[in-house]
């Protein structure tokens, strides 16, 4: 019998759960401190430095974020465009991916092929900037709920899901006079919640995250996402060469660290919530998507 | 004696163009379904490619699209011998290189470590901490790294103020660009990176780590013959997909840390592509700009997956 923990293995046990123990909190860490500062007096920040518990436990940050309508404003955007897009990302990818999945459909190749071209080639930001202008959706909503409508990826996966039903399935189903809307809706879907609530999660990060496209096609500030007032906020306070401060109202007050540290949590505390219970449904997207389609 | 096939054929191909009629008209559902989505495909994806024909035009927005001149190679040969082309490409190339050196190894080096825990809890622990930074934007990973490093009350330079030390000026010097870059990569995507190396090291048989127990085989020489051959496959298909994707370097990212002071080794083609046509309106220029990005990138994933055969891969086509 071979001896099960030598000396040197468990040395290296040991070593193993304390690095691993460091990286996780390398990781964690500038979150509980940002976190800690939001709930922190500005004194106490200007004194100490760096807490991860606040002494003086203090709302004043939150207070004046939603006091100011800004921030609300720019919320309440974010999370229209997260459920709309969301609604309008799920509900376009299915409707494409049923017909792909279904065997018996004409042309179901050179659609595919068609699709799988958008993935390795792009008009690229330009051209793709031309036609959301020439639509007319320059400073609407619409440019940040259409352009992206559809990840051909995400497309591309979900039918495979779909194609591994059981086609008995939707046989017995025509059988019984269902249509083939109705089999979607009825048989399809119910049978894929879980990789449909996956993908619709990753969809619906990539809209609380959006940044670049409303960079792209809003103008409005007052239609802006809370990410780009993020920005705004946080980096228009680092000296007037950074970034472009022109957008901003003359009359903005720069805030201070707590404030910063209040509106990122404020933006990425939905998906904080969200997060413990997904994990393994993310975990499970990734791999859905890392292997081929 | 006339050829009996060539008589059937004809009317073969009549029977199958009538079944494949019927066939549409009893599925005609499925093309009503079809069309918001191939309407997307052909709106937001056809269409601003056949505008990079741009690219070959002086556009002029009172013109139009159809009514400016052609110009022929007039922006490329603009591009090419600007010496602004050597710069972009040189910052592009070195950030990417940086990733592959840097960042690329890391998921992998977490994976073993994650893999060779022995208390399953210890290890699902780990795991969620570490996925967490990849769901946050890069707006806030990059907000935070402006809290800590920044020289106005930032958490880092206050430690050096403190310490007797003089402040750095991290975000504005071009010095520490490319390290603020990979670094922010690392910290926010290692941890992600590792899924698909667990999920790979999940697949190996532990038969074999028994065998070679048996056969006196210590940690590190497990670890060698049995762990790393079994994720071999695995990392050489990531490391080719990293080259089809060389030209890639994180745009979001790279705009939001970019500022007057470090442009000059931080603009990147993309970048470069917003400034002269969303912010200038150079769109006929910008958009060649775009077009060689663009083409030099399908040929570089065409590339990456023919080496990806060659190596015996399925590779990604």
């Amino acid at each position: 019998m071979v001896k099960e923990t030598s000396w040197g293995s468990r040395l290296f046990d040991t070593f193993n759960v304390i690095i691993l123990a460091v990286i996780a909190l390398i990781t964690v860490i500038p979150f509980i401190y940002v976190v800690a500062g939001s709930f922190a007096t500005q004194r106490e920040l200007l004194e100490k430095g760096f807490i991860l518990f606040p002494t003086e436990f203090s709302l004043e940050a939150y207070k004046y974020i939603f006091s100011t309508s800004t921030l609300m404003r720019s919320l309440g955007v974010t999370i229209f465009i997260t459920v709309a897009g969301t609604l309008i990302n799920i509900t376009l990818t299915c409707l494409m991916a049923y017909p792909l999945s279904r065997r018996d459909m004409d042309f179901r190749s050179p659609i595919q092929l068609l699709i799988i071209f958008t993935m390795l080639f792009s008009g690229g930001m330009i051209p793709t900037f031309l036609v959301v202008k020439e639509l007319g959706m320059l400073d609407t909503y619409w440019s940040l709920l259409l352009p992206g409508a559809i990840s051909a990826f995400n497309l591309i996966i979900i039918r495979s899901f779909f194609q591994q039903l059981p086609p008995d399935l939707e046989e017995s189903a025509k059988i019984d006079g269902a249509s083939d809307p109705g089999i979607l809706m009825r048989i399809v879907i119910p049978l894929s919640l879980p990789a449909l609530a996956t993908f619709s999660l990753f969809y619906a990060v990539g809209h609380w995250n959006t940044y670049f496209s409303s960079i792209l096609y809003i103008n409005d500030s007052t239609k802006w996402p809370i990410q780009v007032l993020l920005r705004q906020i946080v980096m228009l306070s680092q000296g007037g060469s950074l970034g472009d401060t022109s957008s901003l109202e003359s009359n903005f007050i720069p805030p201070d660290q707590a404030v910063k540290m209040a509106v990122i949590v404020i933006s990425t505390v939905p998906i904080l919530i969200v997060y413990p219970f997904l994990q393994k449904h993310f975990a499970k997207g990734a791999l859905l998507g890392s292997v081929k389609g | 004696m006339g050829n009996p096939i060539a008589a059937v054929k004809p009317a073969m191909t009549n029977v199958y163009r009538r079944q494949k009629l019927r066939r549409m008209v009893r599925n005609k559902w499925l093309y009503i379904m079809l069309l918001p989505g191939l309407l997307y495909f052909i709106i937001f994806k056809y269409v601003p490619m056949y505008g990079l024909l741009l690219a070959f035009k002086n556009y002029q927005p009172f013109l139009g699209f159809v009514d400016s001149e052609w110009v022929g190679l007039k922006h490329f040969n603009r591009f090419f011998g600007d010496p602004l082309f050597w710069k972009l490409l040189r910052n592009t190339f070195i950030l990417a290189a940086y990733n592959i050196l840097f960042f690329f190894p890391l998921p992998i080096i977490l994976a073993l470590m994650l893999n060779e825990l022995r208390s399953q809890a210890y290890k699902k622990w780990i795991q969620t901490m570490v996925y967490i930074p990849h769901f946050m934007s890069w707006v806030v990973i990059v907000s935070i790294a402006y809290l800590f490093f920044t020289t106005e009350g930032g958490l880092v330079n206050e430690a050096i103020a403190s310490m007797g030390g003089e402040k750095v000026q991290f975000l504005l010097s071009p010095g520490w660009f490319r390290t603020f870059i990979t670094g922010e990569v690392m910290w926010k995507e290692t941890g992600w990176g590792t899924i698909i190396f667990l999920a790979a090291l999940a697949g190996v048989d532990t038969q074999l780590y028994e065998a070679a127990k048996i056969d006196g085989a210590g940690r590190m020489r497990q670890l060698w013959h049995i762990t790393l051959p079994a994720i071999r496959s695995t990392i050489v298909i990531l490391l080719i997909l990293r080259l089809g994707n060389f030209l890639d370097t994180g745009f979001e990212q790279i705009f939001l840390m970019l500022n007057s002071l470090n442009r000059e080794v931080g603009e990147v083609f993309d970048t470069y592509v917003y400034t002269t046509g969303i912010s200038q309106g150079e769109y006929s220029y910008s958009t060649a700009v775009g077009l060689f990005k663009s083409v030099v990138g399908l040929v570089l994933v065409f590339g990456s997956n023919f080496l990806a055969k060659r190596f015996g891969e399925e590779g990604i086509l």
